[in-house]
């Protein structure tokens, strides 16, 4: 059960329309819209709302003057660090200024959402334009500010240090100094962000429905926003149509908005983001620009890597310095770097907020890092592959310390891995060795054609804890609960099979519920590749507690030593003596003495019934009514999975577009619970890692205005964009965690940019230092490189 | 992104709609490129005057003279007519590039030619083949020449009260092939360049004409004759030896695209020539040898 | 403002005869979800591209986001509700969308499976192209496509072996 590729138990229900996404839920509620700023910095020097008062089914406007203290504060910074000394979040509302288009300023509620926009579209608001701050570098010069008390936009500056780099550098017999840039992309989860809140004026609690990856934290930033104990508050993750990140941030201005509405009109009120909305009113990521100098001994090996990133976060910084944190800390990948020091700088612009997309900021420090390892082999006229091979981490180093303090506050230390079978796994996929001659054979037809390689470590499964709810009822049924959210992981599939292989009880018997804090209300969230990790060993250890207990009542009820015992197809059994069984559902009964009989079965647990000694008390000292049992797991730090990934591409010499023949995967998340559905995240993650190598960016001119804020203009791929993906798997099990499993979600996106990049500059004998990259940018590349040697790279053995 | 509130008409017969139009509205025929802009609230139109249900304008009537679209023409029913395809190939060449097939199940070859996009095929096909679009109102009908009906971006020659019924596009003249070439960033988008071309050879096969239509170029499809230099220095070769570079480099002296956020002008310019190249040496190939 | 005027639209959904009342603006997907229940048709974008909302009209798959209710009354709608035979079982398309892991979040699914249906009802036996060129009007953003492909060509296998196409 446990690693078999078994269909997933959630798609009957989203085969048929009977999946519930938020907008399918509270049917006739009402429906809330939003005006948003169009400036990218202006002041509000007054709202009007008097031509929107007579529009038809209008229920309520609310602006920031409308907001009691608590609700109309700027949102919790939630994730402070000390490196982030000036932290800025925004109001739900805005007050005086609005930092980027697309800023909530006003909330319209109304009879449906056509009559909502009808009188949002009829609000004016009158702006003082203030000059935008657009693009990292003009960030960083400052001329111009994003908030008046940040001096130099700049958020936070972090340096870390291991070794003395600047001076390995400096001695090394090899030295090169670059520049990298990469342009924001976007989550872009198909279903847009929404909430859906229900007051109970007889309980005064609130149920809010969000389509979230945090129902607990939305909870409890609610809980605190709306001045409710937490017990009045509860929150719930319906279905959810993607979120890759995006929807981790929380609470989103209109997750507090609506449900203060709803307690305050006594009404249900639902918002339902639409795509524009997305754009502007969500967040990107990606954006960054990378000085690097590195240094090298004859053989490739790095001895002193010195990188210096500007990043750029936005507006506002909600969700803190996650993103280059982890840039900076995943950026040695596989290998040793020598001395190795990084510094980043975060900066304020006009623009949407930067919070975690899928990959978090490794895309960036994965690209900062193969692209080194390219010009290193390029510098020496090595093998791309031999460079990598002569810097990774032997098998018998582990566990390995990069001495460095990751995203989670913890060391950086790798648990375990195997990156030299990995790129002889991957070389074999793709064909690495023999690719020369394929390249000249493809060269004498007049084609051009590229191999690339792109290696990562990820630090999955950070902390601090998720929790697992295991409950057997009295007909044998198994119910899992887990308070982390679902996005289309296929959880109730992999945690049922966790369930079931622990349990013995047969995979149909189990149900697992997710993202309900009715059902469980400790938990994280869904974040950091982190959920198999986190509530996988959560589960097995909560179902070896129920397990156990059903040992000892068993082993009574049997008159068996629980030792002795064993649980197949939801029967517990003497081992070796098949007669001496008693099913799971009639231990079940017995775990809950009664003095009512509600059924025939619940017959045997009354008080007339049950034996056992009179002079003990019916639930025995130290144990609880009921087959159930919760526990946690909270890891001393994050499991370390691993990739290579692998292109060939072909490149137009006429139209200079930009093809992929080949790409191959190669995987290390440890023990897979399902490999299908492994295999779906890394297709998934590698389709959106060729958006953001070929398609995907965020267009903003330089008064801070999104150009292509749409489906048409942000280029995702289609199926036609997307090659055949192969993948192959090498399992080397985490010894951290009594699963032995690391994450798998993020994977696929890391190093695609990198890995394309590597193929295109083989192909084309460009350097390609910036992504993505369109027909357009390696035309115009192709022109400069025309005329400047220095944009011209030797072709490389293969 | 849901509509403003409008007047709605939706006559069943033309001279209903042309009554309705009279009194002024817009248009919903396919709705393919009016409902996104309406969804977005960037068009407000007072009346929509859905004519969906005026069942005579659907026909699609295919003669030896060439192809007549009527307003309701889906672009999925032209370009699955094989007899369509017979009288003039480069419809179905080009519709296969109009978006996807589901947004061809709903959109309208006259709608199209209506919207006058700039970036759209169907424009640059009807100004190649020299077809011409039929427009009706309250108060007459009149046949507005392709050359004359494209006016700017996203405006045509049509008056508000008129309705496009139809359009004509001309049959393929004897010996005569076609081919249509274009380069989007993704599969369906809207083409940042894109060429229609059209080769005629004479008695002895060789090329006696050689035209093409662009998109994406200019604010109107631009419709060049290339047989100049297409031909000059190569007489006598057969088509399929014809060097067409000249032509390219003809076309590539005479566009003068912009630049967007998907690509640059000199970019442009630069697909305009090998575009030309490709699409012209593709019609030739194309050009039967004898007869139509 | 006063009240908009509103239309009694009918249609035929699923071979079941349902009608609201609605304004003229209404979306076929609006009038769908939100005036007959039927949620099971999603909303990506709103303008056409995502094709989340992809319904079979008259049998061909369109936009319900780009098709106004009141143009579609009198027509008959399919939606991803309506895809099964009836008997409780799933059609091959649905079902090989689950035997290849064909859908992760579920989202873009629907017009996925009523695009696909009509595209094996045209062509029994697509090649990969016919498959990449049927489906590129439908965005997902979670399976890479690589088993959405798959299922395609699997529900083919399944509807020849039924022999029916049912």
């Amino acid at each position: 059960m446990f690693g078999e590729p078994i269909p997933r138990r959630e798609d009957p229900r989203l085969l048929t329309g009977q999946g519930r996404y938020l907008d399918d839920l509270g049917r006739g509620a009402l429906a809330a819209a939003f005006v948003r700023s169009p400036h990218a910095h202006a002041r509000i020097e007054g709202i009007d709302v008097d031509a929107a008062l007579d529009v038809d089914g209008l229920v309520a406007i609310y602006t920031h003057e409308d907001l009691p203290p608590g609700v109309g504060d700027p949102l919790p910074l939630l994730i402070p660090h000390p490196a982030l000394t000036h932290g800025r979040t925004a109001r739900p509302l805005a007050r005086d200024v609005v930092r980027h288009v697309g800023e909530p300023v006003a909330m319209v509620v109304a009879r449906d959402r056509y009559l909502a926009e009808d009188a949002a579209e009829r609000i004016r608001v009158d702006y003082e334009v203030l000059p935008a701050v657009v693009g990292i570098e003009n960030a960083a010069a400052a001329e111009r500010l994003v908030h008046e008390d940040v001096p130099g936009n700049v958020g936070a500056h972090l340096v870390q240090e291991v070794g003395d780099a600047p001076a390995a550098v400096a001695a090394a017999p090899h030295r090169l100094e670059f520049r990298l840039d990469i342009e924001r992309s976007a989550s872009m989860p198909l279903e847009g962000r929404g909430v859906y809140a229900r007051w109970d004026p007889d309980e005064g609690s609130l149920r809010v429905y969000s389509s979230t990856q945090t129902s607990t934290g939305v909870r409890m930033a609610l809980a605190a926003r709306l001045g409710l104990p937490k017990t009045k508050v509860e929150v719930i993750a319906p279905d959810v149509g993607g979120g890759f990140g995006v929807k981790v941030v929380h609470p989103w201005p209109e997750e507090v908005l609506v449900p203060w509405a709803a307690r305050l009109l006594g009404r249900e009120v639902k918002w339902t983001e639409d795509r524009r909305e997305h754009f502007v009113g969500a967040a990107h990521e990606r954006g960054q620009v990378q000085r690097v100098r590195v240094g090298f001994d004859d053989a490739g090996r790095i001895l002193g890597l010195d990188v210096t990133i500007l990043h750029d976060h936005g507006a506002y910084t909600p969700y803190g310095i996650i993103v280059p944190i982890v840039t900076s800390t995943q950026l040695p990948g596989p290998y040793k770097p020598g001395a190795y020091r990084v510094e980043f700088t975060s900066l304020y612009t006009n623009t949407v907020i930067v919070t975690p997309y899928r990959g978090a900021g490794r895309p960036q420090g994965v690209f900062c890092m193969e692209r080194t390892m390219d010009k290193i082999a390029a510098h020496l006229g090595l093998d791309r592959a031999e460079v990598r091979a002569a810097n990774f981490i032997r098998p018998e180093e582990f566990p390995y310390d990069q001495g460095l303090t990751f995203q989670d506050g913890r060391p950086l230390i790798y648990d375990s891995g195997d990156y030299p079978r990995m790129l002889e796994m991957i070389k074999e996929l793709i064909g690495w060795d023999g690719f020369a001659e394929e390249r000249e054979a493809a060269r004498r037809e007049g084609r051009r054609i590229g191999i690339g390689l792109g290696c990562y470590v990820e630090g999955t499964g950070v902390g601090p804890y998720e929790g697992g709810h295991v409950e057997i009822d009295s007909t044998g049924r198994v119910h899992v609960a887990t308070g982390l959210t679902s996005q289309g992981q296929g959880h109730q599939t992999v945690f049922a099979q966790i369930a079931a292989a622990e349990l013995g009880v047969p995979i149909e018997d189990v149900t697992v519920a997710t993202g309900d804090t009715r059902r469980f209300g400790y938990a994280v969230g869904t974040f950091a590749s982190r959920a198999a990790v986190m509530s996988g060993n959560a589960i097995a250890l909560a179902c070896r507690r129920v397990r156990d207990k059903a040992l000892r009542i068993a082993g009574e009820a049997l008159e068996a030593d629980p030792r002795d015992l064993e649980i197949t197809d939801g029967v517990v059994h003497v081992r070796g003596d098949p007669t001496a069984a008693i099913p799971l559902r009639t231990v079940a009964v017995l775990a809950n003495p009664l003095r009512y009989a509600f059924d025939e079965e619940a017959r045997r647990a009354t008080q007339f019934a049950v034996g056992g000694s009179p002079d003990e008390p019916p639930v025995p000292a130290g144990e609880e009514p009921g087959l159930e049992g919760r526990d946690y797991y909270s890891p001393v730090r994050s499991t370390f999975a691993s990739g290579m990934h692998a292109a060939v591409v072909e490149t137009d010499p006429e139209t200079a577009e930009i093809r992929i023949l080949r790409y191959a995967v190669v995987h290390d998340c440890g023990r897979m619970i399902n490999p299908r559905i492994v295999e779906g995240q890394i297709h998934g993650g590698v389709a959106q890692g060729v958006g953001g190598a070929l398609y995907e960016r965020m267009v903003y001119d330089e008064s801070g205005q999104l150009l292509n804020a749409s489906f048409m203009d942000f280029l995702m791929p289609y199926a036609t964009e997307v090659p055949r993906i192969r993948t192959g798997h090498l399992e080397t099990p985490s010894p951290l965690n009594p699963l032995g499993i690391k994450g798998a979600g993020e994977a696929g996106v890391i190093p695609v940019s990198a890995v394309i990049a590597s193929a295109v500059e083989d192909a084309e004998g460009i350097r390609i230092d910036a992504m993505p990259l369109s027909p357009d940018g390696l035309f115009r590349l192709r022109r400069r490189a025309a005329v400047d040697p220095a944009l011209r790279v030797e072709r490389l053995p293969a | 992104m849901k509509p403003p509130p409008f007047d709605y008409r939706a006559p069943r017969t033309l001279e209903e709609a042309l009554e309705d139009l009279a009194e002024g509205g817009k248009v919903l025929a396919g709705g393919q490129s009016l409902i996104p802009l309406l969804n977005m609230r960037l068009a407000a139109p007072e009346r929509l005057i859905d004519i969906n249900g005026v069942a005579s304008l659907d026909a699609l009537e295919v003669t030896a003279a060439g192809v007549r679209a009527g307003a309701l023409a889906r672009h999925a029913a032209v370009e699955r007519s094989a007899e369509a395809a017979a009288v003039q190939p480069l419809l179905r060449q080009a519709l296969r590039h109009v978006a996807h097939p589901v947004i061809r199940n709903r959109g309208t070859v006259v709608g199209s030619l209506a919207h006058a996009d700039p970036a759209a095929e169907l424009p640059a096909v009807l100004a190649l083949l020299d077809g011409h679009v039929e427009a009706a109102s309250a108060s007459g009908r009149r046949t507005v020449a392709a050359a004359d009906f494209f006016t700017g971006p996203l405006e045509s020659a049509l008056r508000p009260e008129e309705l496009a019924t139809a359009a004509f596009f001309p049959a393929l003249p004897p010996r005569t092939g076609t081919a249509f070439a274009e380069l989007a960033r993704r599969h369906g988008d809207y083409a940042l360049v894109g060429a229609a071309a059209l080769v005629t050879l004479d008695d002895d096969l060789r090329v006696r004409a050689a035209r093409a239509a662009y998109l994406g170029v200019a604010d109107t499809p631009v419709v060049l004759d290339l047989t100049g230099p297409a031909v000059q220095g190569q007489e006598g070769r057969p088509p399929g030896a014809v060097d067409w570079s000249a032509a390219a480099a003809h076309a590539v002296a005479r566009v003068n695209p912009g630049g967007d956020i998907h690509a640059g002008a000199d970019y442009r310019r630069h697909l305009v020539g090998v575009l030309t190249g490709r699409a012209l040496a593709e019609a030739a190939r194309n050009a039967p040898p004898g007869g139509t | 403002m006063s009240g908009e005027p509103v239309f009694e639209i009918t249609m035929t959904v699923n071979g079941v005869r349902r009608g609201a009342r609605a304004p003229a603006r209404r979306l076929l997907s609006d009038f769908l979800r939100h005036d007959l229940g039927l949620t099971g048709t999603h909303v990506g974008c709103e303008h056409g591209v995502c094709g989340c909302c992809t319904v079979l009209m008259d049998g061909d798959p369109v936009r319900s986001c780009l098709t106004l209710a009141i143009t579609a009354a009198g027509h008959e709608i399919t939606t991803v509700e309506g895809l099964a035979p009836g008997d409780g079982e799933p059609s091959p398309v649905q079902r090989a969308f689950q035997e290849c892991h064909g859908l992760q979040c579920g989202f873009c699914t629907p017009g996925f499976l009523c695009t696909v249906t009509a595209l094996l009802r045209d062509n029994p036996r697509p090649t990969d192209e016919e498959v990449l060129e049927g489906i590129s009007g439908n965005l997902c953003r979670c399976t890479g496509y690589q088993n959405i492909v798959a299922s395609v060509h699997r529900a083919a296998e399944l509807i020849a072996e039924s022999g029916d196409g049912s």
